[in-house]
């Protein structure tokens, strides 16, 4: 698992990866920057991961496959893995500088979450 | 204040309140090892605190014994989760002596991780706040029925 975190950690601009169980918002695993509290994002995370897929549900837009959410000094980004959450899931976090070429991270969360789902 | 949270000790009341909005739990008790409620949210019924404060406090003293047979020092905390509810059972030292903080949150609203997360703060939150200088008060068995109603009137608001 960790070094499916390779793939999100070595693009440039990365401060880090986390692998984060939907249900329990506890870190799988983690590849990240001194200075992320690693816990805390993870169980905020899966918390928002779950409202949005509520939020979602209601709007009839079916189940996210993609989030970013943008700071001034930062951005993070989620993939929710098949199932998650409610059914045991997994979440690929990546955290990221402001300026990191979004697309790119993307795409490797997205392999990450083939792979390890 | 949630209307449903209240304190025997009234240091503990603000760390408490700030914990259950934060954590989205249902039930709460602060205790001491010994089963005596510090604070309680969320319990509708005295029978419900007292039950619930005695099964933590067996729990405290089994897992404790547990690890002394191992030759550990006590576990820090215990979580165990149905299909619908979670349980989160931990302990640590302040200056009101080893406290126990019992959680009881619903798996559609909050987690093991939200929980862990803001049981940290309430840990942190009740050490800086509880009294410095406090003798530890003999319990006689003569005052103890009394103590306790009291305790529980103040928990109910009676």
């Amino acid at each position: 698992m960790s070094s499916a975190l390779d793939l999100i950690t070595r693009v440039r601009g990365v401060r880090g990866a986390m692998l984060v169980s939907a249900d329990d918002g506890i870190v799988v695993a983690e590849q990240l920057m001194e200075g992320i509290k690693g816990g805390a994002v993870a169980a905020l995370a899966a918390s928002l991961a779950g409202r949005l897929r509520r939020a979602m549900e209601a709007a009839g837009t079916g189940t996210s496959v993609f989030w970013h959410l943008q700071a001034e000094q930062g951005a993070l980004l989620v993939v929710p893995g098949a199932n998650s959450p409610g059914d045991g899931g997994i979440l690929v976090v990546a955290v990221t500088e402001p300026d990191v070429n979004i697309g790119l991270v993307r795409l490797e969360l997205l392999r990450v979450a083939e792979t390890v789902v | 204040m949630s209307p449903q949270t209240r304190a025997v000790e009234n240091w503990t009341l603000e760390p408490l309140t700030a914990f259950v909005r934060e954590a989205s739990v249902r039930l709460v008790l602060v205790l001491t090892p010994s089963g005596q409620v510090l604070a309680q949210s969320g319990f509708s019924r005295a029978v419900d605190v007292m039950s619930a404060a005695a099964l933590a406090a067996a729990i405290v003293a089994s897992t404790g014994e547990l690890a002394r047979q191992l030759q550990q020092p006590p576990f820090a905390a215990l979580s165990h989760q149905g299909p619908k509810h979670g349980f989160f059972l931990a302990t640590f030292a302040s200056d009101r002596g080893t406290l126990a903080v019992l959680a009881v949150y619903d798996l559609d609203v909050s987690s093991l991780g939200l929980v862990q997360l803001f049981y940290e703060q309430l840990a942190a939150d009740l050490k800086a706040a509880s009294p410095k200088t406090t003798v530890p008060k003999q319990v006689l068995a003569a005052d103890f029925e009394r103590e306790l109603t009291d305790s529980l009137n103040t928990l109910f608001g009676r």
